[in-house]
């Protein structure tokens, strides 16, 4: 594997860090290296401090590692912050005529590159351009050739009009000539460029992407981070393929705002993280009873309560299992990386309309605001296929009539599936309700009825457990002892964490599970296993207790929340651990 | 649509089970004529209803329908509306479902002005939950939870509707059968959110606000200079506590539905079996 190289751009809120950030992930992008990033926010001390990291390899990178070669300090703080990270080769990038700046200490062996932000910045049209000018230094530093930044600046500025892009290459090009001038040293980095294509993306927007493509015509949401990006992606987008986007008044509002479209007809979805889902709760038996197909996305947060908003975690699992009163039969579907995300999001709404019922779609923070380079072919628009189940129109609504003549959108099947008519078909009129109904949607206490509509709504979630694919993702090595389970997110530190474990001549088979529910029967491998580790972001194991649950077999567990998400190499230490302990005891 | 349709047709085969003399038949009735003398057909109508012996309406009338969540009915009739604005949608629901636990809604519904009518079945009680308070009951009503009266002036939800940016505000009575239907009809036809309060009686647990209190106290705007057109008339009937009143006290004759504001006039339950065209455009904005 090619060596990875590590940067990142830290200050304080209001330091235009993300966006610096992101000019400098989208041109080593369009350099065809592959890019994973992530964002830093207040871990010690007190808030204000955020940084925008960038990993990139020319081989795949999937994870975060602590390790930082390149930094732009434009605090003292953002290198306090990053201590643990820095390393003897490491270089810092700042401005030693900032106020803030001019008594900082650089540590130990590393080198301090000190350049004139602001002053280079206002020579080439305006101080706004500092962060600007510390990219070109970065290109420097790293070897990195200044064009493939030129081209992240026009995309970044294009529609300000060229004057603003000239200035902004003449200010990355001020700070490469004052670190090629100024400081005559070799540095130990050197950023080749490919020609490979690629796409930079983040969980809530392949998510956004996913329903656009899947047929999604209609968005209602109630701004919430992590999962305000899905609607701010889609906001623009989806009314050029004849969708709209509502912001509602609360979470309340927004399902069932999505609700009614769903009834009238739409592929209708709503995101949200924790609090929202808290009140989305409430509809979640009427999506069942009425048998409405929609897609519900949870972007997890730091719980419970607010929390810790901006950080990572896992901790939802038991909710949308589990969440609202009576019982709710629903699917619960876990993307694993973030173009899976692309993906999940057109089998969510399949099978909502297949089996006419809540999906949940659910990602993480770290996910969400994670971007990560795919090649293009990864989100295959012609490999899209949308099935919207059973539903009749005037010609075929005959066959599905009550002795009285009224249309059964609740008919009694053997697979639990009934005929959905859209408004305005004719003879189709019928309600759907909270209530407990017969097949025609009227309400009933009929004992009989009762049973056989509780039955029925179960026997989709058999029917699809039967007929649909619901296989883990498995990688390393088949025969190994050690078997790591996870879901969600976790994957990609997973993928590197196995690599290294390999390198030590440590065995792992791992199975990454995007389905909690129906979710696959994992028996025969826990019982293959010598070693089963369940790797999950929260503090109870939530998935380690169905596991378990499901096989009848003790676990051990590998938990973090913290709030922040794992590393490979955390990882990998934290499996050896707990092997070592499951040894000893 | 067939232009045959009879008001008749909106009727479901389910008995009402509202108490004898329950307002809400009247109501309910004054709602089909009004929806058959527009025009619509069962088929091409959708009725959201909230939760409460009002909500029982959806049970009660046959078209495509809702019954959902108490207090969350204008939203579930946004959705419907937003993505089929070929179909006509009607919300109704109890004053404690639209004023109470779905307050919120109200003020946002009439601000989104979406082109739908609201039917509230104001009764001044909690009916289905055997006669509490509700928003609008009066200061000095003694309910079971309010022995001595709320001691809370009620809602006024003209005057929130007005101060939210209504767009169209009238207030009808269930027993006043021509008139009540003339009103909804009103509310049907207008370009934007139609909000209507009915004085529908509730002849179990509210021996105050009875048919023969709205009898006696009803003046109705159409016999008056009142302008409907004009918001200052509308502010002064709106704040008078006097007197009842019935008819179409504002109504925006400018009135920019929703859907014409933002463009949605597509029917959103139309959609290729494969992604939409273009789709890959949006793969190539990620590069
Ligand atoms: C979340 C929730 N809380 C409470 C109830 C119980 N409940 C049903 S109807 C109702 C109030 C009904 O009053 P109103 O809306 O005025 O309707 P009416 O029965 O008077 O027509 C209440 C509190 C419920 N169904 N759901
Ligand atoms: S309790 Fe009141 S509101 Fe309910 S049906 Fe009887 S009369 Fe009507
Ligand atoms: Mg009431």
């Amino acid at each position: 594997m090619a060596a990875d190289f590590n940067w990142a751009v830290g200050g304080e809120a209001g330091d235009g860090i993300d966006s610096t950030g992101k000019i400098f992930a989208q041109a080593l992008s369009r350099a065809g290296r592959h890019v994973f990033t992530s964002k830093d926010f207040a871990s010690r001390i007190r808030g204000g401090y955020t940084a925008y990291k960038v990993r990139t390899s020319v081989d795949k990178v999937q994870s975060v590692v602590d390790r930082l070669d390149v930094l732009i300090a434009l605090t003292p703080r953002t290198i306090e912050e990053n201590l643990d990270e820095l390393h003897e080769g490491s270089v810092i990038i700042y401005d030693g005529e900032r106020t803030t700046m001019q008594d900082v200490e650089i540590p130990g062996e590393m080198t301090g590159i000190d350049v004139p932000l602001k002053r280079l910045a206002e020579e080439a049209g305006g101080a706004i351009m500092r962060n600007v000018v510390a990219l070109g230094a970065a290109c420097e530093v790293a070897e990195f050739p200044i064009e493939n930044l030129d081209s992240a600046l026009e995309k970044r500025f294009a529609d300000k009009g060229q004057k603003l892009v000239d200035n902004n290459k003449e200010a990355a090009r001020a700070g490469r000539s004052y670190v090629g001038e100024e400081y005559d040293h070799e540095f130990d980095y050197d950023l080749e460029t490919t020609d490979e294509d690629y796409v930079l993306l983040n969980g809530d927007e392949a998510i956004g992407m996913g329903a656009i493509a899947a047929g999604c015509r209609f968005y209602a949401g109630y701004p919430i981070t992590p999962a305000t990006d899905v609607m701010t992606y889609l906001t623009g987008r989806i009314e050029r393929y004849g969708g709209h986007v509502v912001q509602a008044e609360d979470e309340l509002s927004a399902i069932n705002m999505a609700l009614g479209a769903a009834r009238g007809g739409a592929r209708s979805m709503t995101a949200t993280s924790g609090p929202g889902i808290d009140l989305m709760t409430e509809t979640f038996g009427l999506i069942a009873t009425s048998e409405t197909p929609l897609v519900i996305c949870n972007v997890m947060r730091s719980g419970p309560s607010t929390g810790m908003p901006t950080k990572q975690e896992q901790g939802d699992l038991n909710q949308m299992l589990y969440g609202g009163h009576g019982e709710v039969p629903r699917f619960v579907l876990a993307p694993t990386t973030i173009d899976e995300c692309f993906w999940k999001t057109v089998e969510a709404f399949n099978l909502a309309e297949k089996y006419q019922l809540p999906v949940y779609l659910t990602a993480d923070l770290s996910m969400a605001v994670t971007e990560q380079t795919f090649s293009p072919d990864t989100f295959d628009m012609d490999a899209v296929e949308v099935d919207r189940g059973f539903v009749v129109d005037e010609a075929d609504i005959d066959g599905h009539m009550s002795d009285s003549g009224g249309f059964q959108p609740h008919e009694i099947t053997d697979d639990g599936v009934s005929p959905r008519a859209f408004p305005g078909t004719a003879d189709g009129a019928h309600m759907s309700t909270g209530l407990e109904h017969d097949e025609q949607g009227r309400r009933t206490e009929d004992t009989e009825m009762r049973v056989a509509q509780v039955d029925k709504r179960n026997q989709k979630v058999e029917t699809a457990r039967e007929r649909e694919d619901w296989s883990p993702r498995e990688f390393g090595d088949a025969d190994a002892d050690t078997l790591v389970i996870t879901w969600g997110s976790n994957e990609g530190a997973l993928a590197e964490a196995v690599e290294m474990l390999d390198d030590e001549g440590l065995d792992v088979r791992v199975l990454s599970v995007p389905y909690v529910f129906p979710r696959p029967d994992l028996t025969d491998d826990v019982e293959a296993a010598e070693n089963v580790v369940v790797v999950e972001c929260n503090e109870q194991g939530q998935f380690a207790d169905l596991v378990e649950h499901d096989v009848l077999a003790r676990v051990d567990r590998v938990n973090k929340y913290n709030g922040v998400r794992f590393k490979a190499d955390e990882l990998a230490a934290e499996i050896k651990a707990t092997l070592a302990e499951g040894a000893e005891a | 649509m067939s232009s045959d349709i009879r008001f008749t047709d909106f009727k479901s085969d389910k008995q009402p089970t509202w108490c004898p003399g329950c307002g809400d038949f009247g109501t309910m009735n004054g709602m089909m004529k009004a929806l058959a003398e527009t025009g619509n057909d069962p088929d091409n109508t959708f009725v959201v209803a909230g939760i409460g012996c009002s909500g029982k309406i959806g049970t009660y009338m046959h078209s495509y329908a809702l019954h959902g969540v108490h207090g969350r009915a204008l939203p579930v009739g946004t959705g419907v509306k937003m993505a089929r604005p070929d179909i006509e949608v009607m919300v109704a629901g109890g004053d404690g479902d639209g004023y109470s636990i779905g307050a919120g809604h109200f003020v946002h519904a009439v601000r989104r002005n979406v082109d739908m009518t609201y039917v509230v079945m104001d009764n001044r009680i909690y009916g289905l939950t055997k006669g509490q308070a509700s928003p609008t009951s009066r200061e000095d009503f003694e309910t079971s939870t309010t022995p001595d009266g709320p001691k809370q002036p009620p809602v006024n939800p003209h005057a929130l509707a007005l101060a939210s940016g209504a767009t169209f505000i009238a207030q009808s009575f269930s027993s006043d059968a021509l008139r009540h239907q003339e009103i909804i009809q009103k509310a049907v036809e207008h370009d934007g959110f139609g909000f209507v309060n009915v004085y529908s009686p509730c002849v179990t647990f509210n021996d105050v606000d009875t048919y023969d209190y709205f009898r006696d106290s009803l003046v109705d705007l159409k016999e008056t200079d009142h302008d409907p057109t004009d918001r200052g008339d509308a502010k002064d009937v709106i704040l008078d506590s006097e007197k009842e009143h019935q008819g179409v006290i504002y109504q925006n004759e400018e009135s920019v539905p929703y859907h014409e504001q933002h463009g949605v006039d597509e029917d959103m339950s139309v959609i290729p079996d494969g992604a939409p065209e273009g789709a890959t455009d949006l793969v190539r904005e990620f590069y």
